[in-house]
């Protein structure tokens, strides 16, 4: 029973390969987790790796470290393609969860309604998983397996999210849908990035969160609006072209209200990422 | 590297600007450093789970969850909490008076989170709208409010230095007395006072809903638990292992014996050293469960076949409640137009974000119990049958209460720190966690109802016949109480000469149903005032004009048969709405001619309310007196928790004796030194415990006149320890001195009772249920997204009749707060026993959600209240459900028979009224 606060990347590293451990950031996930029970394990607290925390331009795109809270996404001076994860950011939890709450936290926790996913996803994101052995980036969408699953292994952290640099003038929406203003858990969230040009789309990535296991970009949609005029966009958007959700019933909705909510929540944010292109 | 390990390692950190050292385990939260460690009680504790953001700290000035942070996180940074704040911070100080000013703390549990957050935004923007400080606050819950207030208080900051204070007498918008220690983080609530080293006590609660159970080796148990101290079961309950607030329905037990009837039932409480119970393993506890039969809801119960949770309950029926007056259906045979309908609503949490918290002890052989309570003469009552105790060896101490709402009128935990103590003769502790006050403590009855309602062509209403079921959950609690109201108030404030009422209180494995904030008169107004509407359509009448044609007027008999005289407002209620009604209506039909995807609707709907008890002696004694050295003291012993009644009943005292409150010493409440006020409830304290106020200073006052031998119209001032009279202009100052003091120590003492002038229902519940009714309508406009199924309210006028507004600014808190929580009942709250014991799941709104509220206070004075006042604290949800779903059915057609309106339920009933 110890709580190790690493001060290297080593450290820590070192520090999963004693035994089992829990990585904690932000935390905001971790103690509601744990509730009321005792904890007799080990903590790795990588919250003060500074090489963690920040979002910096590379050559090929951006870099988001893993430490890096949702508030540091809101503030940081990103291009407006960025805009749905800034949105997004601001529906994680409250200020007060975005203030301590990390992006890699919100990964590796992998709710099916985690808020940041959708957009992650519509910015093709990859993820940096570091061990001792080394490290190794995979796509978001192949390191999110199921609710509460996913490709990190026990011995490695994730370091960093990675994001290509995007087709110029693209712009980025998200819309979440749930049963109060603040502080609530999705009924079913969708983040676009868009390109429009001359008039005509020429890029288009939508995702939808909440409404399958895993977030998911809806390629069949992307596909068909792809090539389409800007202006009476949303009425191409129909329910044959969204395939792949398979939403639950739960507290918050019924599966069917969240199938046929789909449809409204991609429709309206293709018209938020859309404000002055059409 | 690994030397970092912090199991033995201090943290060290600011708080407050001063440098403190602490020794927490690994990953031990913020918040629970902060509070025992460091004893910063300031910083509360709602949830654990970063959902209620009452433990909001500034860490290097940003807002964050305490209970989210590792206090090994805090290392070497800077926190702030409320105390520390306020004391040096300028926009905290100044924050302190618009709060205060506002009356933007109720109960104040939340006061601390809402504050501490306030303050980070008021860093950056000094002078915030509204939506900015929406979006600040949006991580901090309420459930008193109704957040208009906080928003007031917050916005207003910038100009808190001119803000003129109100007098304090009746009639004015005086601050809260008890005001002071809600801001500067200084109130104490049940888990704020339990001495240095108290034992702490858990609870071994039953994770089925219905099951039989043995228990183990307890005593082996025990012995491989090093730092418990005891364990208690039934057997260690030296009096009657049943507790409960109404005779003949005493029957849950303290501890269940061989089985339990819903999940979260006590089966036995282990007792140690704090850090052994914060490691201790609950489930390792030895008990064997077999699941049994679930019946879950009033359908499963009433089925021919259910097993019954009480042997003598047939049918799982635990009792009913009837009126009737005329013919029902005769009535409704020759009606022109009828109606006919059934609803359904479900559990509601109260919500509050003080889980149940407190200590015992034992004090030269006599109990003394400090918690938070609504009702500290029934917890003394309650735990004198359990401890086999005399009442006068127990003292109730009640702590500040952060919220109650109903649900702090039944014992929680007071049995359970009361045995232990007792056992281990050592203060015991106790703190309900967020799961374990939602799994077991009482909840709103789920209502099915079925009503037909008939009226003439002309509008007269011919006939209206209800019958309601009310899932009861597992124990009686206020059940009896839900199924008497009801048929009582089931008509609404309108003359039915034809009527016909039933209720029934239906046991099921549920978590108890009780008292919460109108004893089920929110669900059958929400019948009601719906039907009506529905009528009022088939009548082509205006729904307005409908009610008023059809309105309890003085002299007009309710369906019991009583007749008021006087203090009938439900008319001027409803005429009050008018203007904004005629500009809703027309707002809304404007809005809709342009807009397809939205639709905007204005709803009303009216509502009463009998204060006090149902036919039944309800009585409050006020006591007071002066002192041999010229200080008047009142004992307050009506609960306030909240709702302000340590304002109300001071400011009723000090009109009646004559003099400014500012001279008064207010103590209480606490069995020892306040007499009964009764428990907080039915809307009773400001009506009850006001008249006994009234009464003792009125009392207080001729003992004081009759001393200086001058005429009844002579003048009191209290000041500077001295009771001066004036009469005709002849001063003298009483001489104190030469009066023997009685055994309280008062030189000249007055105690005064007051019971409600009440007779009881006879077969048909003919009779006098209430001295008093107060009264109420509500209009709200709401927009409705007909793709989605939402329904976003966006503006309320709340007419009430107050019969005489005390603190004006009071009324507007427990309006605004009813609002919100009406509002969270028609459109999102609904407990599921074992699914939403959280709040994340289970919703409450947030201060995104309550749009603004404007408050109408009509007077018609009640001859029994004092000085014309009636009770409110309930009347403020009653409307709110009903009206919001006729605005919804005036918008969009689609009518709402399910409460709460979901989304998905929402969305259905728009399809169903021809919405694609």
């Amino acid at each position: 029973m110890s709580y190790i606060t690493a001060t290297t990347l080593e450290d820590a590293l070192t520090a999963l390969t004693t035994g089992p451990a829990s990585i904690i950031a932000g935390g905001t996930d971790w103690f509601p987790a744990q509730g009321d029970r005792h904890f007799d394990g080990t903590l790795v607290d990588i919250s003060r790796l500074a090489d963690l925390r920040g979002v910096t331009k590379t050559d090929s795109g951006w870099r988001i470290g893993a430490a890096t809270t949702w508030t540091d996404i809101i503030k940081a001076d990103l291009p407006p393609a960025f805009d749905g994860l800034k949105l997004a950011a601001r529906e994680v939890g409250s200020i007060q969860i975005q203030n301590t709450g990390t992006i890699a936290g919100n990964l590796c926790n992998a709710s099916p309604a985690a808020d940041g996913v959708p957009p992650l996803l519509t910015l093709d994101a990859s993820v940096q998983l570091t061990s001792r052995q080394g490290t190794r980036e995979i796509a978001l969408c192949d390191f999110l397996q199921g609710v509460r699953k996913t490709d990190r292994a026990a011995d490695e952290i994730l370091t960093a999210v990675h994001i290509p640099d995007l087709p110029d003038g693209s712009k980025g929406s998200f819309v979440k849908l749930g049963a109060r203003k603040y502080l609530v858990i999705s009924i079913c969230m969708v983040a676009v990035v868009l390109q429009v040009k001359d008039g005509v789309v020429a890029d288009i990535r939508i995702a939808i969160g909440a409404a399958s296991p895993v977030a998911q970009r809806l390629t069949a949609l992307e596909t068909a609006l792809r090539g389409l005029p800007a202006k009476g966009l949303t009425h191409a958007i129909t329910d044959d072209l969204i395939h792949g959700l398979t939403p639950i019933s739960d507290v918050r909705a019924t599966a069917d209200y969240r199938q046929a909510a789909a449809t409204q929540v991609i429709r309206r944010a293709i018209t938020l990422a859309l404000k002055g292109d059409a | 590297m690994m030397d970092k390990s912090s199991a033995t390692m201090a943290t060290s950190f600011v708080l407050n600007g001063e440098i403190v050292q602490v020794d927490p385990t690994p990953g031990e939260r913020l918040s629970h450093s902060l509070r025992e460690r460091l004893d910063r009680k300031d910083v509360k504790i709602g949830c654990n789970a970063g959902d209620c953001g009452a433990c909001t700290v500034l860490v290097d000035g940003a807002p964050v969850c305490a209970c989210l942070m590792a206090t090994q996180q805090a290392t070497g940074r800077k926190v702030e909490t409320l105390a520390g704040l306020v004391k040096a911070d300028p926009d905290a100080q100044a924050l302190m008076e618009s709060f205060q000013h506002h009356q933007a703390a109720q109960c104040g549990i939340c006061t601390p989170g809402m504050m501490v957050s306030a303050v980070a935004l008021l860093r950056d923007v000094p002078q915030p709208s509204d939506a900015q400080v929406q979006d600040a606050l949006g991580g901090v819950l309420c459930r008193c409010t109704g957040y208009r207030k906080i928003i007031d208080a917050v916005v207003g900051t910038h100009a808190a230095d001119q803000l003129v204070q109100a007098p304090t007498e009746l009639g004015h918008n005086a601050r809260r007395f008890d005001g002071l220690a809600k801001v500067n983080g200084s109130e104490r609530f049940g888990d704020d006072v339990a001495p240095a080293g108290a034992l702490v006590a858990r609870v071994i609660r039953s994770p089925y809903p219905s099951a039989s159970f043995t228990l183990g080796d307890i005593a082996g148990w025990q012995a491989n638990h090093p730092g418990v101290d005891t364990v208690l079961t039934a057997k260690d309950v030296p009096g009657l292992n049943a507790f409960g607030v109404i005779p003949g329905f005493i029957d849950q037990p303290v501890f269940a014996v061989n089985h339990i009837r819903f999940r979260g039932e006590a089966v036995a409480c282990v007792v140690g050293d704090a850090d052994a119970m914060a490691m201790l393993d609950l489930t390792s506890f030895p008990v064997k469960w077999t699941p049994q039969t679930t019946l879950s809801d009033i359908d499963d119960a009433i089925a021919p076949d259910a097993p019954l949770l009480f042997e003598d309950r047939k049918g799982n029926i635990m009792c009913g409640g009837f009126v009737q007056c005329g013919d029902a259906d005769a009535a409704l045979e020759t009606a022109d137009v009828t109606v006919e309908a059934s609803y359904k609503t479900s559990f509601v949490e109260h919500g509050y974000i003080e889980p149940e918290a407190g200590f015992a002890e034992m004090v030269d052989g006599r109990l003394h119990v400090h918690a938070c309570t609504q009702a500290p003469g029934m917890d003394r009552e309650t735990l004198a049958a359990v401890m086999n105790m005399p009442m006068a060896d127990i003292r109730i101490v009640p702590t500040a209460v952060g919220g109650g709402f109903g649900s702090k009128i039944d014992v929680s935990l007071q049995p359970f720190i009361a045995l232990a103590a007792m056992k281990t003769g050592r203060p015991v502790r106790m703190t309900y966690t967020r799961n374990e006050t939602m799994q077991s403590t009482t909840k709103r009855h789920p209502a099915q109802i079925k009503i037909k309602v008939g009226a003439k062509a002309d509008g007269t209403l011919s006939g209206l016949r209800f019958d309601g079921d009310f899932n009861t959950g597992a124990y009686a609690s206020w059940g009896p109480t839900v199924a008497n109201r009801v048929p009582v108030h089931a008509s609404g404030p309108y003359h039915i000469t034809d009527y016909r009422a039933r209720s029934r209180a239906v046991h099921t494995h549920c978590p108890p149903s009780g008292a919460f904030r109108g004893f089920g008169v929110p669900q059958s107004a929400i019948a009601q005032e719906t039907a009506f509407d529905l009528l009022a359509e088939k009548l082509g009448i205006d729904a307005l004009d409908f009610r008023l044609k059809n309105a309890l007027a003085d002299n007009v008999p309710t369906v019991c048969g009583q007749v008021f005289e006087q203090g009938v407002g439900i008319k001027a209620c409803l005429e009050a709405l008018r203007p904004a009604w005629e500009m809703a209506k027309a707002e809304c039909a404007e809005f809709n001619a342009t807009h397809s995807d939205f639709k905007r609707g204005v709803g009303i709907a009216g509502a009463w309310y009998g204060c006090g008890n149902t036919s039944l002696p309800n009585p409050s004694t006020i006591k007071a007196g002066v002192r041999p050295d010229g200080t008047v003291v009142l004992h307050q012993g009506a609960m306030d928790i909240g709702q302000g009644s340590n304002t109300v009943i001071p400011q009723i005292f000090a009109k009646a004796l004559g003099v400014s409150i500012d001279g008064v010493t207010v103590l209480g409440a606490d069995t020892d030194i306040t007499p009964d006020a009764g428990k907080t409830s039915a809307s009773r304290q400001t009506f009850v415990s006001g008249n006994a106020s009234l009464k003792a200073g009125e009392a207080l006052r001729r003992k004081i006149l009759l001393q200086a031998n001058v005429g009844p119209d002579a003048t009191i001032t209290l000041e500077d320890g001295k009771v001066t009279v004036t009469d005709t202009g002849q001063v003298q100052t009483l001489d104190l001195s030469r009066l023997e003091p009685n055994a309280d120590g008062y030189v000249l003492m007055a105690q005064e009772t007051y019971d409600p002038p009440i007779k009881p229902l006879d077969e048909n519940g003919q009779g006098i249920p209430y001295a008093q009714f107060g009264y109420a309508a509500h209009l709200v406009v709401v927009e409705v997204d007909i793709a989605l199924g939402l329904c976003k309210p966006l503006r309320f006028v709340a007419a009430h009749d107050v019969g005489r507004a005390i603190n004006p600014l009071l009324v507007e808190g427990q309006v605004q707060g009813g609002i919100a929580q009406g509002l969270g009942m028609a459109l999102m709250e609904e407990y599921i026993p074992g699914r939403t014991e959280n709040l994340h799941d289970y919703l409450i709104p947030t201060i995104g959600d309550i749009p603004p509220i404007e408050t109408l206070i009509l007077e018609i004075a009640d001859a029994h209240g004092p000085y014309g006042a009636k009770g409110l604290g309930e009347h403020v949800l009653i409307p709110t459900a009903p009206a919001i779903f006729n605005a919804i059915y005036h918008a969009t057609g689609a009518k709402v028979t399910r409460a709460p309106a979901t989304p998905t339920r929402l969305r259905a009933a728009l399809q169903e009224a021809g919405h694609a």
